[in-house]
């Protein structure tokens, strides 16, 4: 078989006709839908990069095949965005013409009454004998009824014509604001699309991890990670600070089922800026702080034990409160500290932190409590090099002992160092001591409750289009109620004048889209209508 | 008390779950009781008389219909089905009220994990199906629904119960009460409509000439007429999932610092959104009218399924609040 030769633009137009049809809008969508299906299978380097991290240590051989395919990277993928792309201009392409369909619709008069209304799908009829007269005692005429129809349609919200052929009939049509919510829908997808794209390429978030008693200033250097958008500037950073007071944990004391559960995060803080002397905030997990267009929130929390290391001769090397990441919902946490300078050699320790430590049978221990009610805390010292030194970029919450020598815990013939709150321990091979701090020693020897301060961590957003992700998506809502709800109809009323001068006048009304409740709505305007003329339903 | 109210509302529950499995039982009775009755004759499409218009002067007329509604057989409603849905709304007063005491047992809305999801959705369901009688026949599902509700009771409180515990930090939040509350009506609605397009997929293969022995179907709406009901139900649904997915939005954004994040549970319900999306193009699209569009709706229906197990209890994510040791 021979195609007919399109030429460029033929072969064009041919592209676009098959782009805007429905049929291609419906295998896009439903291609999307199965395109999402990976990344709610494979760890997402956006939403869970640690996840990511594992699965490429526990399956090394097929992850960076996966990874080729953008497997870890699903919906920015060239792939998933190539699908949506492609949906959204067809989307484009449907909505335009349908647009300027509609407000030529909206402009022009409603059709020429169909000749036989009787063929319509919702249809009701009745004749008026000769001679009846109306309220005033006029006799009736195609005229008057016809026109009666007309008004009452109006009144209804009908968009009527009259038309005077062999018979007099009135022509109405509503529901225009069907189409107008199903365009508004869509262009309202549009709407939350770009401006998701907008603000993702100018905002940004930072995570920043702050000790009690310390503070965090806005400035990017201040983050410990800091994710901009392709069109981020520095300049977009709002300037302020904030000081955190104090932090309060609350865990589940009665409920026997739920021991120890946390049931309350608060964080009172500061705010400091250029109009801003200080502010008192609040800061709780679904309570975010709101700061000149940025948010803060509160993500996470756990403790940072003050360690301080002394040399051979009593002199500070290192002083610290060390962040100790949370492992479990006790908040057994592990804590790296590394001693850079003032030894021989380079110290790393690495090790736990236990609120309240309970020996295990195996002799290791655990946290029972998430509270400070027997903390306690346990290090392996490593002696060498860090690796610092070369410049390539390294974790301060993780050590790699490669080429250090293990001089306290596992291999060495010291055992690992356990240290509670005011405690000091002699490092072996003469490196000195090392200090846990009491963050209260003025307390009772026996309560150590605030011995250890904590830390909070902080998850700031800027994302300056959301508001309008909202406003787009609200009028989706809208769009979508009245593209679904508003029944769009025709109705026609028709006047047959008999020979005996009997008036038979029919109603009939049309659908356009999904119409359950037409044959009531023709019924109806029937009997209102009846009811208008001096008539009444009797049963 | 909390103790003594969350076992009450599990007698309410188990009691439910009895009276439910009756109900089952005389639904089906119903269905095989059409199964005799199918042959009973069926009432023509003809102008009916609406009404008769008389006027104060003694004259009338006559208000004349044509009959263009589907021809729905008339059959007398058997005893089995009247038995079936008063045991059907027996059993959900029992549901609501085991549901209630454990919201209160709890002091909180009874949806915060995953065996009180369980309790409140089968309720909703039920429950929409009750009160969609107003509207429209459907005790047909009776069997469907009531069949639904015992294995989600089933499972709930055999294999995802916890005892009362208190909300974490995170769930804080009057978007629970809102968010979760319309993602369950949302659900019921996609119960119904999955229901009706699977009737409707038998249905319209009994038209085709197969299924000639499955004589109880003669006695339900043809397949055109299942596929309008399903999708005037599903189109209520999909309002309300929309819905569900900003409210989520907006509360992801207060509790987790971003309104989207594709976190596999947002995944999912993007997922259902556009299958459910596609659901309702393909009702507007040649040669996806009939089954495709039925096969749509179970497909889309299956997918809120496959959210609330798989998806809670064996994808990672942050929307781990079934409660139960992982």
């Amino acid at each position: 078989m021979a195609l007919p030769k399109l030429g460029f633009v033929g072969t064009a137009r041919f592209i676009w006709r098959q782009l805007t049809s429905m049929r291609t809008a419906l295998l896009l969508l439903l291609l999307l839908a199965i395109a999402a299906v990976p990344g709610s299978l494979f760890p997402q380097r956006a939403a869970d990069p640690n996840g990511v991290t594992q699965y490429f240590a526990a399956n090394p051989s097929s992850a960076p095949i996966l990874d080729k395919f953008q497997l870890f990277d699903v919906y920015t993928s060239v792939w998933f965005s190539a699908i949506y792309l492609l949906l959204f201009i067809s989307l484009i392409g449907c909505v335009i013409p349908r647009t300027m369909h509609h407000v030529h619709a909206l402009r022009s008069k409603p059709p020429k009454t169909p000749a036989r209304l009787e063929r319509l799908s919702a249809f009701a009829a009745f004749d008026l004998p000769a001679g009846e007269t109306d309220a005033e005692g006029k006799p009736f005429t195609a005229a008057t009824v016809v026109e009666s129809a007309r008004s009452m349609l109006r009144k209804s919200g009908y968009r009527t014509q009259l038309f005077d052929g062999k018979e007099l009939s009135v022509s109405a049509e509503r529901g225009y604001l069907r189409e107008t919510g199903n365009l508004v829908f869509h262009t309202a997808l549009l709407g939350v699309l770009i401006a998701v794209g907008i603000g993702g390429s100018i905002g940004y978030t930072g995570q920043k991890a702050v000790v009690v008693g310390q503070s965090f200033v806005n400035v990017r250097g201040a983050f410990d990670s800091f994710n901009p958008g392709r069109l981020f500037s520095d300049d977009f950073l709002q300037p302020y600070r904030l000081v955190v007071n104090s932090f309060h944990a609350k865990y589940e004391a009665k409920n026997l089922d739920a021991l120890g559960e946390a049931i309350d995060y608060t964080a009172n803080l500061t705010s400091y800026g250029p109009n801003d002397p200080g502010t008192k905030q609040v800061l709780k997990v679904n309570d975010p702080l709101r700061l000149g267009g940025n948010e803060v929130y509160l993500l996470g929390n756990g403790y940072a034990p003050k360690i301080t290391v002394r040399d051979a001769g009593g002199k500070v090397v290192f002083t610290d409160n060390v962040l100790c990441l949370p492992q479990d919902a006790n908040l057994t946490s592990i804590c790296t500290v590394k001693v850079p300078d003032g030894l021989k050699k380079q110290l790393g320790m690495v090790g736990f932190f236990y609120p309240t430590a309970s020996p295990l049978d195996s002799g290791a221990f655990t946290s029972v409590h998430p509270d400070l009610g027997n903390p306690l805390l346990t290090l392996r010292v490593y002696a060498g090099d860090l690796g610092i030194n070369k410049g390539v970029p390294k974790s301060v919450y993780s050590l790699d002992p490669t080429g250090m020598t293990e001089i306290a815990g596992g291999t060495a013939t010291t055992p690992a160092l356990e240290l509670k709150p005011g405690e000091t321990a002699t490092l072996p091979g003469g490196y000195g001591s090392i200090s846990f701090e009491n963050a209260s020693p003025k307390a009772a020897a026996n309560d150590l409750s605030k011995s250890v301060k904590r830390f909070i961590s902080l998850d700031v957003h800027s994302d300056p289009t959301q508001g309008w992700v909202l406003l787009f998506a609200s009028l989706a809502v809208l769009g979508l109620l009245t593209s679904l709800f508003v029944p769009r109809r025709r109705v026609w009323v028709k006047v047959i004048e008999g020979e005996d001068g009997t008036l038979r006048i029919e109603y009939a009304g049309l659908a356009r889209g999904e119409d359950p409740g037409l044959d009531a709505a023709v019924a109806d305007i029937a009997r209102r209508h009846a009811r208008l003329l001096g008539l009444r339903l009797a049963a | 008390m909390t103790a003594t109210l969350s076992s009450y509302s599990l007698i309410a529950i188990y009691s439910a779950m009895a009276v439910y499995m009756f109900a089952f039982i005389a639904f089906t009775l119903d269905l095989a009781k059409r199964t005799a009755e199918s042959s009973a004759p069926v009432a023509q499409a003809s102008v009916n008389r609406v009404g008769v218009l008389t006027r104060a002067g003694g004259t009338t007329a006559t208000l004349e219909r044509l009959d263009a509604a589907p021809v729905v057989p008339t059959r007398r409603i058997s005893r089995f089905e009247r038995v079936a849905f008063a045991l059907t709304v027996l059993g959900w007063i029992l549901h609501v009220v085991g549901t209630v005491l454990r919201g209160v047992a709890a002091g909180r809305v009874p949806w915060a994990n995953m065996f009180e999801f369980s309790l409140t959705a089968s309720a909703i369901i039920v429950g929409v199906f009750i009160f969609v009688q107003l509207w429209l026949d459907l005790k047909f599902l009776g069997a469907y629904i009531t069949g639904f509700g015992l294995i989600t009771l089933g499972v709930g409180t055999v294999n995802f119960y916890v005892a009362v515990v208190p909300l974490p930090p995170a769930l804080q939040s009057y978007w629970l009460v809102i968010h979760v509350f319309v993602a369950t009506l949302g659900t019921a609605f996609f119960a119904i409509g999955g229901g009706l397009s699977i009737i409707q997929l038998v249905q319209g293969r009994r038209e085709a000439g197969k299924f000639e022995s499955a004589k109880f179907l003669g006695t339900l709406p043809d397949a055109e007429r299942l596929e309008t009901l399903a999708y005037r139900v599903v189109v209520v649904g999909f309002v309300f999932w929309t819905f569900t997915l900003i409210a989520g939005s907006i509360w992801a954004e207060h509790a987790w610092g971003r309104y989207w994040g594709w976190d596999t549970k947002e995944v999912w319900t993007f997922i259902i959104w556009t299958i459910f999306a596609g659901y309702i193009h393909a009702r507007a699209t040649r040669g996806w009218r009939g089954s495709r569009s039925a096969w749509l709706a179970i497909i889309g229906f299956t997918a809120v399924m496959f959210n609330f197990t798989i998806v809670n209890l064996f994808f990672k994510g942050l929307h781990t609040y079934s409660g139960l040791p992982s």
